[in-house]
């Protein structure tokens, strides 16, 4: 009904922008806009609509020039698609704009919405898509000197398809030029006019970015005057990958989008897939997904925890919290036989079911963990000078945080209590009890704390799915549930030619398109996949929390000091994989 | 045995003494941080991996070692000699017991702050010949909080100075047989300690090397023995500042039973694990918020320390 509404209200005031209302298999009410009113669209979404729409949530591409099945949409070689979240309405809604042949340009927004900067930027780097009126429109993900745009069909997916690589004298010559630091090249000013700013860079090897992350720093003494942030360096053409491979067979490389997720991952994607497909899965694995991801996210809060204390210079929370995060992959190992990347979840279930014996090892963590996490308090988060370097730093407010896309405990840290678990329960979340920790300031200070609690309520949700795990199949007996379930393979001919499908050559998931996003252990980890009838996806998009947490860091950074800067960035607790997927 | 052998005899013992003990004292942090990190630390080499130092040894003299081409050569091999010399020469007015000292000055404790300021140096002209952005803001930030800290140090030695009446360590060691120092002088002591780590430029004062911020600071572009130099430099400056704690607030060699020197000896290693518990356990304050409280807390206090001091000794006379 509400969808309904929000249409209707489109359709009033801009009834002949609108060209189509797409049904999509995840409901989310999708609109198709024409370019030119697509800016004025957006604007009103987010400012005079009734509950508007305040978060960019997304913004993404599709090349649509090979796409079969695409009956009653609008013609478009590429479509620009805007995904909007409104937390008043508990919706979303998704804006797409076709534009067809040699002119790919459209409107930027990033004067609407901040966090717009990067995302089109992406666009502009993976699609070749113009933004007018981008304050700084250049590649992000791959290097200056990239030819052509890689998430284009016609674009190469593999080396081999690419022809040999040759680096002649000129060619070298030109990549060394563009490594060369030009600050208007960032959109930095140069104050070469006497004023003496001292330019340093931060990495990309730096033992304080926890990966390879580039910060280029204007400062005046230690006090950053101006950053900004040079990523893809961890960018492995994920969503390229996604094209190639099998629904199925992609399940492992999400694993490794955000590495410290786990199987969190995996529950995306597949939730997305069942979408798609319209698979039911049985209670027993839902249960068992829960409980696996909320140990992921324990595991990966406890890295967080100590590696966000080193970076404020505390020595030994890293090593204590290493520790108990290989108890955690003891249990993953003894579940999933992988640990860090197990790649278990399958679309309409589990790969395995649970070994016998599996509580206990899961109950004596339960009973491990509280006390040394109260011992944690006191060595960390109540140690003064810990304190005295988080408290007030790197603040921003809630409105600043929906205007820049933070999701995850970097929002619940403002006052706001919006997880994804509670609001849109997913796999069975709203049958558990748990709290969700909030804090006020927005600070460093106030996003650990939010994280610290987040470990003691995912510790009360694991001992939930120990004590009410309910019995039953652990993977649907859908047909498109991967590898399909083998039990009558030898006695029916039908069961036998699914299964043989499904194993050798994958999953034909019907065309459609569908979006799933999660609380994930950084923030909100989304799959937007569409399918075009195919054993692959024909777009597979990964909304990752990393990409518009990090947007931010010059902005939180801004006055402050270097030892800031470092707490900041432990604060936020990104993956670089994450963030240039 | 006369009089130039034995001094000789005292000489090459201490020296060698100090040089083995700042060598072991790499092995000894590094298993008693382990031992506080629910890990193992060094245990293959030798036994209990004692042999880690000898291997340490041969792995920094044998290394490659590189200065950078843009580097102002000169300065950049200096620096680090420069430590080394100020430190070692520190150990020589050290009373190890009654009668064993290289040294006995009368201004002992004033030889000690005079080679402490010329440290210094040592760090700042590492940071600046380096000729890089970390090295440089590691030197900027060791010479700002070494040249303050060495204010409140000074400052606060003078009570003891004014309870003792000598500037000689030896005497201010007879001064405590009654009454160790560190009772009348507690807060002396607290801000000699606590100047002390910034002065070794410990955690958590090690913000010119401050790892997840510049690198490794101020020697981020040294190697191989002159880097090692650095390194040993750090440990003979623990040993230093725990030796004079002993020396100026604890006593110094005097005990009950046992020799002097054992006494002595067992009072500097819990000063040198006192160190190393404090970094396996503080995190790192911010560069202002080093320099605030060092301005703000640790001179008033040393200077109520002296004034309170000086009028206790009017009233007693």
């Amino acid at each position: 009904m509400a969808h309904s509404t929000i249409i209707e209200d489109l359709r009033t005031s801009f009834n002949e922008a609108i060209l189509a209302v797409q049904p999509t298999m995840d409901s989310i009410p999708t609109v198709w806009v024409t370019r030119d009113k697509a800016r004025d669209v957006l604007r009103h979404l987010k400012s005079s609509v009734e509950h508007p729409y305040r978060m960019l949530y997304d913004l993404t591409v599709i090349d649509e020039r090979v796409r079969a099945n695409r009956q009653d949409q609008p013609a478009s070689d590429f479509t620009v698609v805007y995904h909007l979240l409104s937390f008043d309405r508990n919706d979303d809604i998704r804006i797409k704009v076709p534009l067809v042949g040699a002119d790919l340009s459209l409107p930027s927004i990033a004067g609407i919405w901040p966090a717009a900067n990067w995302y089109e930027r992406e666009a502009w780097d993976m699609f070749g898509v113009k933004f007018e009126g981008h304050p700084h429109l250049s590649r992000i993900l791959m290097p200056p000197t990239w030819n052509g745009h890689p998430l284009r069909k016609d674009h190469p997916a593999r080396a081999t398809e690419m022809g040999p690589f040759t680096m002649p004298e000129d060619r070298m010559d030109a990549e060394q030029d563009a490594l060369r630091f030009r600050p208007e090249d960032w959109g930095m000013k140069d104050h070469g006019d006497g004023s003496d700013l001292m330019f340093l860079n931060l990495g990309p090897q730096h033992p304080g970015t926890h990966g390879l992350l580039r910060i280029i720093l204007q400062l005046d003494g230690e006090e950053i005057r101006d950053s900004v942030l040079d990523i893809g360096y961890h960018h492995r053409g994920a969503e390229k990958m996604a094209e190639r491979q099998t629904w199925h067979t992609y399940i492992p490389y999400t694993d490794r989008i955000d590495y410290f997720g786990g199987v969190m991952n995996n529950l995306a994607y597949v939730l997305a897939c069942e979408k798609l497909a319209g698979v039911e899965v049985p209670d027993r694995a839902k249960v068992i997904r829960v409980m696996m991801a909320e140990l992921f996210r324990i595991q990966s809060h406890l890295v967080w925890y100590g590696t966000f204390a080193q970076d404020v210079g505390s020595f030994s929370p890293v090593f204590y919290m290493f520790t108990d995060r290989e108890r955690v992959f003891d249990i993953v190992e003894a579940v999933c036989g992988g640990r860090m990347h197990p790649a278990w979840f399958r679309i309409g279930g589990l790969a395995q079911d649970l070994p016998r014996g599996w509580d206990r090892l899961i109950r004596d963590f339960l009973k491990y963990l509280p006390p040394r996490l109260a011992d944690y308090d006191k060595l960390v988060m109540k140690n003064a000078i810990f304190k005295g370097r988080t408290k007030g730093v790197g603040a921003y407010t809630l409105d600043e945080a929906i205007e820049w896309g933070v999701t995850g405990p970097g929002l619940r840290a403002c006052g706001m209590d919006w997880d994804f678990r509670k609001k849109r329960p997913y796999s069975g979340y709203e049958n558990f009890d748990f709290d969700i920790p909030t804090a006020v300031n927005g600070d460093c200070y106030d996003r650990g704390v939010v994280r610290v609690e987040e470990i003691r309520q995912s510790l009360r949700i694991v001992e939930q799915c120990v004590r009410n795990m309910p019995g039953g199949p652990y993977k649907s007996s859908h047909p498109l549930a991967t590898p399909p379930v083998r039990e009558r393979t030898m006695k029916d001919i039908e069961t036998l030619i699914t299964h043989f499908l499904g194993v050798s050559w994958g999953p034909v998931i019907p065309a459609g398109e569908a979006f799933m996003g999660i609380e994930a252990t950084k923030g909100n980890n989304g799959y937007y996949l569409i399918s075009d009838g195919d054993i692959h996806s024909y777009r597979t998009r990964i909304r990752t929390p990393s990409f518009p947490h990090l947007q931010m860091v010059p902005k939180m950074a801004k006055g402050l000091m270097i030892a800031d800067l470092l707490a900041i960035l432990g604060s936020i607790d990104f993956i670089l994989a994450d963030l240039d997927r | 045995m006369t009089d130039t052998m034995r001094h000789l005899f005292i000489l090459f013992g201490v020296l060698f003494s100090v040089l083995t003990v700042g060598g072991l004292l790499i092995w000894l942090e590094r298993r008693l941080l382990a031992l506080w990190q629910e890990r193992y630390g060094p245990n293959r080499v030798g036994p209990f991996g004692l042999l880690q130092v000898a291997a340490d040894m041969i792995k920094v003299i044998t290394k490659e070692d590189w200065t950078p081409p843009f580097a102002d050569k000169a300065v950049f091999i200096i620096a680090p000699a420069i430590l080394m010399i100020v430190v070692v020469t520190s150990f020589a007015i050290i009373p190890w017991a009654s009668g064993i000292e290289v040294v006995d000055l009368n201004i002992g404790v004033l030889f000690f702050l005079g080679l402490s300021s010329l440290g210094v140096y040592s760090v700042a002209l590492a940071g600046w010949a380096s000729d890089s952005k970390y090295s440089l803001l590691g030197g900027l930030r060791a010479s700002a909080q070494m040249l303050s800290y060495e204010v409140f140090m000074g400052l606060s030695l003078m009570g003891v100075v004014m309870l003792a009446g000598s500037f000689s360590l030896r005497e201010i060691v007879e001064a405590q047989q009654d009454l160790w120092f560190v009772v009348p002088q507690f807060f002396g002591f607290a801000v000699f300690f606590i100047a002390g780590i910034a002065e070794t430029h410990r955690l958590p004062f090690d913000l010119p090397e401050a790892e997840s911020e510049l690198v490794a600071g101020y020697h981020s572009e040294y190697s191989g023995l002159k880097f090692g130099m650095f390194f040993a430099g750090e440990y003979l400056g623990i040993t230093l500042i725990s030796a004079l704690t002993v020396t100026l607030f604890f006593g110094g060699w005097s005990g009950p039973y046992l020799p002097h020197a054992v006494w002595f000896g067992l009072k500097t290693f819990a000063f040198i694990c006192f160190f190393v518990l404090i970094r396996a356990s503080l995190p790192r304050p911010r560069y202002d918020q080093l320099m605030s409280f060092g301005w703000k807390v640790c001179l008033p206090v040393s200077l109520a320390n002296l004034v309170v001091t000086g009028a206790w000794i009017l009233m007693m006379k």
